[in-house]
Formats: structure tokens, C-alpha cells, sequence
């Protein structure tokens, strides 16, 4: 694919303005090329899922996004706006090492409200509203390490959606939690995207986790990453267990499959 | 649960047990050795209203007042030198030159400068002590999880927020090592200043002067409290550790 080629075209598949839009984006991490005039679109309120081969840059994708990882060059737009304007929540892998242990769980998530100098009252409605509104049943007065992996995680996601962010970004978020805890991890954040409706960037690696939670699943090729394919997927929502083995989600999942497959086997 | 809590007791009966043999069979002179029950009564008689409580109260004392001036240098000097890695590399090995050397090979330098009073013995322990803390402290800031500095960063907190909000609180178990390592070292210190000349009182001075006077009860009493207060500083120090760092470890 030439890369000077016109952005692939998501937000035209999504039929609105997108987003986010990254132009022209490099990084090396040095002898090694990862990006090189990388261009992407990712549409307005849907949610996209990253997946490709190991050490490919789909973390270090949306660290440069969210302004974690400081990017070669190259410039990122959300709707036109800089990072700095734009509010935006993270959700990391390692949850025990992203939570604040001296801080109980409702502080943890108020932190953020208390950064940007909210009045105590109104953190606490803040944060009341959300566990309404996802039908948390966690105690927060505890602190997070009292709370199971999954509960921890939980607690990591509310901190990132109590600012009411932009843009969600989560980090393989479930990858440190068993199977049965990935299973209701998964049905809690469709019902959060199908609730608030957030734009919001997976990194994955799990096929059917990307491709269950996804609108669209990006497909990165090898490092220097390029968009190896960006598949639709538009299966109604709520989705659950009967999703897994609807025809159209498995010939979905094998398309993907075979992309990534191609991808890995050209190294 | 019960039986267990009950094992540390077996070390001290086993301790006076081979105390009582050792005398029973001579195996030392019985003037440098006296029988455990002569040693007790003295450490009960001087603790309660006699020489020892004062002495011991002197060394307490002296200690505190050295680990306060200790962390109150090296804890905010601990947070920059952890939070600016170039600095810290810049003095790491003046540092590390003068946390080897032996305090006590600092005295005659301070007793010039300061005296035979009070003032040495306090501040060589504070040199001691403060540079272990320093270390820690500057330790604890420089490896706090690279993962939580980046969720407070992208919460939107500004670097001074990062380093109050964060480093700090992440730096507080490597600075309790450091607190409980410098007060022991603190006391080794004060202790052996006692005995130098110029003292009048203070644990060390109190066992100096009982084996020069060969009143060999006494100076195991002496011992004794000098063992039980580096014990109870000890102590202090992870209690007040446990309340205020309740998730170290977990």
C-alpha cells in the first residue's frame, strides 16, 4: 500500500466526520522504524479495536494518541482540537500498578475530579451518578487492594470515565484477569460504550474480545505498521454468548484471522 | 494460633537457661559472669528510679533529637536528588563515599568543631543517619511504578501534582527502610559516643563506667536497656509504619 495514499476511509464507513485524525505520524525506537507517515481516521463515537502481531506499535499507537509516548512526528487531531483541549480517559493493563494503593477506591476515581479543582460536593455526585448508571456494587470506601482483579479494573475504568471523557482508551485491559472476570469485564464495558456512547480505542490481544466489543477492528501489519485491513462490524448491540457463534461474527473473526495470519508470515 | 505467639519465648528461657548452666559449671568467672538474677535485679532497681532509668532517657533523647535532624535534612533532599535522576547521579558517589565510611571515624572531626558536649554526639549520629535516609528516600522517588506517574500525567496532573501526589506516597516505604535503618544507626552511634571522655552520663557511658568500676551486673543491665531501647525504636518505627503505609506489599 503506498502510504501517501488518501487515510483509510472509517469515518466515510461510519458516515460522519471523524474523530480523531492522525496524520503523517513517525516513531523509531532506535535502529527500529514502528511508524513512518502513518495515517489513520477513527470516526466519532464508535468504538474501534486494535489488533496485529506481537511488537507491532499497537500499544505505543495509542500511548502517542493519548500523549503518553511522545511521537517523532506527525500531527493528531481530536475533531480538530490539540490533546491539551481534548479530555480523554486511560485504562491500563496493570491495574494494581495504575490504582493509587494509599487512596480508597471512591478517591481513586474522584482524583482526576480533583485535579481539575471540582468542589468535594460535586466529585461525590459525580461519581454517585456513575455507579448509578453502570449499576457498580462495589463498596469504594475499600481500598483497591481489598478488591478482586476484576472489581480493581472496574474502579480503573470509572476514574477514567468520570471526566465524561472524548475519548476512551483502554490497553488490554482485561489480559491480567481469569476468563470468567474477562467474560463480565467485556459485557460491562459494552454496556458503558452503549450507555455513553464515548469513542473509544481497544488494544487487544484477543481476537474475539476486538472483534466482540468492536464497530471496527483495525488491523496493523508488521513493524513499520501499517493498516493491514479495517473491518466493519456491525452486529447489533447488546451483543452476548449467542454473538460468539453467529455466522456473519465468525466469518468476521476468520477474515481478521486470516489478515493477521498474512501479516505475521511476511516476517 | 495461640502456641505460636508463644514460640519467641522459647529462645529467651533457652538464652537463661545456658546463662545458668554457663555459670552452674564455671565455664567463665563468676565476677565477669554473674548468675541472670543478679543481672535482672540490677537492670529492674536502676531502671526503676535509679541511674540507668536517667541514663537511658539521656540516650533516648540524644537519638530522637539526632533522627529528627537526620529526616528533616535528608527526606526533602531524599525527594529532589530522587526526582531529578541527573542530580542524584551527580552526588551519587559522594553519597555512597560517606555512608561507608564508619561515622565514628568522624568524631575527632566534630568534637573540633563542636565540643564535648552534647552537639557531637547528636550531630555525628544526624551524619550518620541522614545519609542512610537519603539514600532510601532518593531511592524510593527514583523506582516509583513507572505505570502510576503515567495515570497521574494523563489524568491531566501537572509535574509538581505527579511528584506530591504520587512519588511522594510511593517513596514512603523505601523512606520508612531508611528511618528504621538511620535510627539504629543513630543509637550505634550516640552509644559509642557516650563512652567517650567528657560524658557524664547516657547508656554508654553508664556500661563504660560499670566495667571500669568491674560492677559486672550493672553493666549487663546496661546492655540490657541499651538492647531493649534500639528494640523498641525498632518497633515504634513499624507500627507507625503499618498506620501510615498500610499498602506497603500489597
Amino acid at each position: 500500500m503506498d502510504p501517501r495514499a488518501a487515510p483509510p476511509a472509517v469515518a466515510a464507513a461510519a458516515g460522519g466526520a471523524p474523530h480523531i485524525t492522525v496524520r503523517g505520524l513517525a516513531k523509531r525506537f532506535g535502529e527500529a522504524v514502528v511508524y513512518d507517515r502513518f495515517d489513520l481516521d477513527i470516526p466519532r463515537g464508535r468504538f474501534v479495536s486494535i489488533f496485529g502481531p506481537n511488537g507491532c506499535g499497537k500499544s505505543t499507537l495509542i500511548n502517542m494518541i493519548a500523549g503518553l509516548v511522545p511521537a517523532d512526528g506527525g500531527e493528531i487531531l481530536f475533531g480538530g482540537k490539540h490533546l491539551a483541549d481534548t479530555k480523554i480517559g486511560y485504562v491500563f493493563q496493570n491495574y494494581r500498578e495504575a490504582l493509587f494503593p494509599w487512596l480508597r477506591s471512591i478517591d481513586n476515581i474522584e482524583y482526576p475530579l480533583r485535579l481539575a479543582k471540582l468542589p468535594k460536593a460535586e466529585r461525590r455526585a459525580k461519581v454517585e451518578r456513575l455507579v448509578a448508571h453502570l449499576g457498580v456494587k462495589i463498596d469504594l470506601n475499600r481500598y483497591p487492594y481489598e478488591l478482586s482483579g476484576g472489581q480493581q479494573q472496574l474502579v480503573s475504568i470509572m476514574r477514567a470515565l468520570v471526566v465524561e471523557p472524548e475519548v476512551l482508551f483502554l490497553d488490554e485491559p482485561f489480559s491480567a484477569l481469569d476468563y470468567e472476570m474477562t467474560l463480565f469485564m467485556r459485557d460491562q464495558l459494552q454496556a458503558v460504550f452503549d450507555e455513553t456512547r464515548t469513542t473509544t480505542i481497544l488494544v487487544s490481544h484477543d481476537l474475539e474480545e476486538a472483534v466482540y466489543l468492536a464497530d471496527h477492528v483495525l488491523l496493523l501489519s508488521r513493524r513499520p505498521a501499517r493498516v493491514a485491513d479495517l473491518v466493519a462490524m456491525d452486529l447489533p448491540r447488546p451483543r452476548d454468548a449467542h454473538t460468539l457463534s453467529d455466522p456473519d461474527f465468525v466469518r468476521i473473526k476468520g477474515h481478521c484471522l486470516d489478515v493477521f495470519q498474512r501479516e505475521v508470515r511476511k516476517g | 494460633m495461640k502456641r505460636q505467639a508463644l514460640l519467641p519465648i522459647v529462645g529467651v528461657v533457652a538464652l537463661v537457661v545456658v546463662w545458668y548452666l554457663a555459670v552452674w559449671v564455671r565455664l567463665v568467672d563468676p565476677v565477669l559472669l554473674p548468675p541472670p538474677e543478679k543481672a535482672f535485679a540490677a537492670l529492674v532497681q536502676g531502671m526503676a528510679g535509679g541511674r540507668l532509668g536517667y541514663d537511658f532517657w539521656r540516650t533516648l533523647e540524644r537519638t530522637a533529637y539526632a533522627i529528627a535532624i537526620a529526616a528533616v535534612i535528608a527526606i526533602p533532599l531524599g525527594i529532589l536528588l530522587g526526582a531529578n535522576e541527573k542530580a542524584y547521579r551527580a552526588a551519587e558517589f559522594v553519597i555512597d563515599f560517606f555512608r561507608s565510611t564508619p561515622a565514628s571515624a568522624m568524631f575527632p572531626l566534630f568534637l573540633v568543631i563542636f565540643g564535648v558536649g552534647d552537639k557531637t554526639k547528636i550531630l555525628v549520629a544526624s551524619f550518620g543517619a541522614a545519609l542512610v535516609i537519603l539514600f532510601n528516600v532518593a531511592y524510593g522517588v527514583m523506582n516509583a511504578r513507572k505505570t502510576r506517574l503515567l495515570a497521574a500525567k494523563v489524568m491531566g496532573a501537572s509535574r509538581l501534582r505527579v511528584l506530591t501526589d504520587v512519588m511522594l506516597l510511593e517513596s514512603l516505604p523505601q523512606t520508612f527502610v531508611g528511618l528504621r535503618n538511620g535510627v539504629s544507626l543513630a543509637l550505634v552511634i550516640v552509644v559509642v559516643a557516650e563512652m567517650f571522655i567528657g560524658s557524664i552520663d547516657g547508656l554508654g557511658y553508664r556500661v563504660f563506667e560499670a566495667q571500669q568500676l568491674f560492677n559486672m551486673p550493672e553493666m549487663y543491665a546496661a546492655i540490657f536497656a541499651s538492647g531493649a531501647l534500639g528494640y523498641g525504636l525498632n518497633l515504634a518505627f513499624m507500627l507507625v509504619e503499618k498506620r501510615f503505609v498500610h499498602w506497603a506489599g500489597k
